[in-house]
């Protein structure tokens, strides 16, 4: 959702800095913090429900002989699912606290909220225009057509393959008040619709947010939370010139990303990078091998 | 001087007189010295020498006496070696298991080489021995055999009741598992077995496999299909929770596919996990009954019962789960068919719609940057 741009709490300004480029804040540092939480548990909870999900792989049973057998990869998946479920948790919690007490206008709605509108549907067939030379490139505003797509994904996964994991977890309780058949089912949706986030995060949403040019090789805004102010002019045009308009783009400002935070981030968000092609490439493997 | 004399022998004395001396050889070299205080004790200790070595009845005697036939008084053992599968064995018949005929003690002295306790050592003089087992095209089993819970009741406790070697293959009788009168022929097996293993024997043939075995159906798995002849792995073992389930898979085919495509197999196979249901968790093991059957633990009325072994809180809903669903066969699984379906039709749409989405975005904005790069 939007960030709040009142709370945000800069990074020190690394006061040596000779150069001339403004940063502006894209992210909160709790949006970061989420991100971050997101990313670690996710490729915690692949790694663990991989080997699961294609336990015949001989990749899989010696990764799970040389961790300690199911029962480490059983408890490490639930450890990672608790951690993302209270992500969850309180990301619903921000929400809920932003449009109920804080009255915040523009979340449900508008150029600064998630929800997709008409002026998405436009971007996406105008996009696929350009794409293939048959019209100019649109301009974008705060959120895109396709950041949309990611967080409504993510957001649907977490509630589909959570509720179908703790239905196998607790499976007796959940028997109380769902059909026989629905145990069943539950593992394969639990086992499709994660497939289907790691197959995605990993391929389309690493090249769509970071690996695409103009991004490549990784898009730091997610970790330090600020842009150069020509990367915010071109990548959210329309955001971009709304501000301008409005004379509110100083309230945007932010200092530039500390060196040593940067570099950090480059270290950790490169090997989720890693960790995740990875796991692309064993989770083809496991899908369309024979093994 | 008393080679001077010829005379008839009559008692073991006048033999033991030369052949006392344990170091006598013949001519060709032979140790013919007998150690008279074991002779003495053992079971052959009160016949004359000339009982078994017939062909001489005076001193002096011919240099190479004919050689002693135990068939003479044992010729039942005899006729049985003579059909069993050692017949054409090279070795002596009889000695090469029961030792120098001269010291032979009856098989529940301690000292024989047929007490059950020394059965494994004796056997194993042969089939311990790599070469030979390669010759006959046999399994060295004896290793096998003596780190097994048997050969560790034989060979660690001394418990005479423990089956050696003899136990199920017999002594003099013995014949290869092919033949079907072999006590360790497949068909012969649960009541060999159950010559110990009683009450399991009783719940086998309760059960539909010793049904089938006893109407001929030689294909029903037996005890060492599961539990392996000589090996004889403790099913609480993880090796043998991990191999059995193949092994009810080879006939059970769609059974084992099926089976593969749950969470019980996925969390199995992984191994360090072996509590997860296999196939004998719930379907039982020696008396497998079919599920329409009351007294079958995966009939209907004892299901709550069966999951509640591993599932504490398993109610009348939970036991509706299908350990064998098939989310491919809409007639069997109608609801799971269509959840499938659509969690594929969701997956392969997102994927190839973004798939594309990406591939024609990513091409575009490479020439996009090369353009600009030249423009710069």
């Amino acid at each position: 959702m939007t960030d709040e741009i009142g709370t945000v709490t800069p990074e020190p300004a690394a006061s040596t800095s000779t150069s001339h480029e403004k940063f502006y804040v894209r992210f909160t540092l709790a949006q970061r913090y989420l991100h971050a939480a997101l990313f670690s548990s996710f490729l915690g909870l692949a790694a663990t429900g991989l080997p699961l999900r294609f336990s015949d792989n001989w990749c899989a049973r010696k990764f799970a002989s040389a961790v300690g057998g199911f029962g480490a990869i059983l408890f490490f998946h639930k450890c990672c699912a608790i951690v993302l479920t209270l992500a969850f948790l309180y990301h619903l919690k921000d929400i809920a606290t932003r449009v109920l007490v804080n009255k915040e206008k523009g979340l449900l709605w508008g150029p600064n909220s998630m929800v997709a509108n008409w002026k998405d549907v436009q971007d996406l067939v105008n996009h696929l225009r350009w794409f293939v030379g048959l019209g100019p490139k649109p301009k974008f505003d705060r959120f895109a057509y396709w950041e949309k797509f990611d967080y409504w994904a993510v957001f649907w996964g977490m509630i589909v393959i959570g509720f179908s994991g703790y239905a196998m977890w607790f499976a007796p309780f959940f028997a109380r008040f769902l059909p026989g058949w629905a145990l069943n089912a539950v593992l394969v949706v639990h086992g499709e619709e994660a497939l289907l986030a790691i197959l995605f995060i990993f391929s389309i949403h690493f090249v769509n947010t970071h690996l695409r040019p103009g991004s490549f090789p990784m898009d730091m805004v997610i970790f330090t939370g600020k842009e150069t102010e020509e990367e915010f002019q071109k990548k959210r045009e329309l955001e971009y010139e709304r501000l301008v308009a409005e004379g509110k783009l100083e309230s945007r400002a932010g200092d530039k990303p500390v060196y040593w935070w940067v570099n950090f981030a480059k270290v950790i968000g490169f090997t989720a990078i890693v960790i995740g092609l990875v796991l692309l490439v064993l989770t083809l493997i496991g899908y369309f091998g024979t093994a | 001087m008393l080679a001077a004399f010829p005379f008839l022998l009559r008692a073991q004395t006048d033999c033991l007189s030369c052949h006392a001396d344990k170091t006598m050889q013949d001519a060709s070299g032979h140790n013919v010295g007998v150690d008279s205080d074991k002779f003495h004790s053992s079971i052959h200790g009160v016949l004359s020498c000339t009982d078994c070595h017939t062909t001489i009845k005076e001193y002096p005697h011919p240099e190479q006496p004919a050689a002693v036939k135990c068939v003479t008084c044992h010729a039942e053992q005899a006729s049985a070696i003579g059909n069993s599968i050692h017949a054409k064995a090279s070795a002596h018949p009889c000695i090469s298991c029961h030792g120098d005929a001269h010291s032979i003690f009856p098989k529940d002295n301690p000292k024989s080489a047929v007490y059950p306790l020394n059965i494994p050592k004796t056997c194993g003089t042969c089939h311990a021995n790599e070469s030979l087992a390669k010759k006959y095209g046999l399994q060295n089993v004896y290793a096998t055999y003596m780190d097994s819970i048997h050969g560790y009741a034989v060979s660690k406790e001394g418990l005479l009741v423990a089956a050696n070697c003899m136990s199920c293959h017999g002594s003099h009788n013995i014949l290869s598992h092919k033949d079907e009168k072999s006590t360790t022929a497949r068909v012969n097996v649960p009541a060999t077995c159950g010559s110990c293993h009683g009450g399991v024997k009783e719940q086998y043939l309760a059960g539909i496999h010793g049904k089938a075995l006893a109407e001929g159906n030689g294909k029903v798995p037996v005890c060492t299909d599961c539990h392996t002849a000589h090996a004889i792995l403790q099913p609480t073992d993880s090796t043998f929770r991990m191999q059995s389930t193949p092994i009810c898979g080879s006939c059970h085919k769609d059974q084992l596919a099926t089976y593969r495509d749950t969470f019980h197999s996925q969390l199995g196979l992984l191994g360090g996990y072996v509590e997860t249901a296999r196939c004998w968790d719930c379907h039982g093991a020696h008396g497998v009954l079919p599920a329409s059957d009351p007294a079958s633990p995966v009939n209907k009325a004892n299901l709550i019962k069966t999951c509640g072994k591993c599932h504490k809180d398993a109610n009348a809903s939970f036991v509706q789960y299908q350990p064998h669903a098939n989310p491919h066969n809409w007639k069997l699984n109608p609801a799971l068919y269509y959840v499938r379906t659509f969690m594929n039709l969701l997956l392969w749409c997102t994927l190839s719609f973004f798939t594309l989405h990406t591939v024609l975005w990513f091409i575009r904005a490479k020439r996009e940057q090369a353009a600009e790069e030249k423009h710069d």
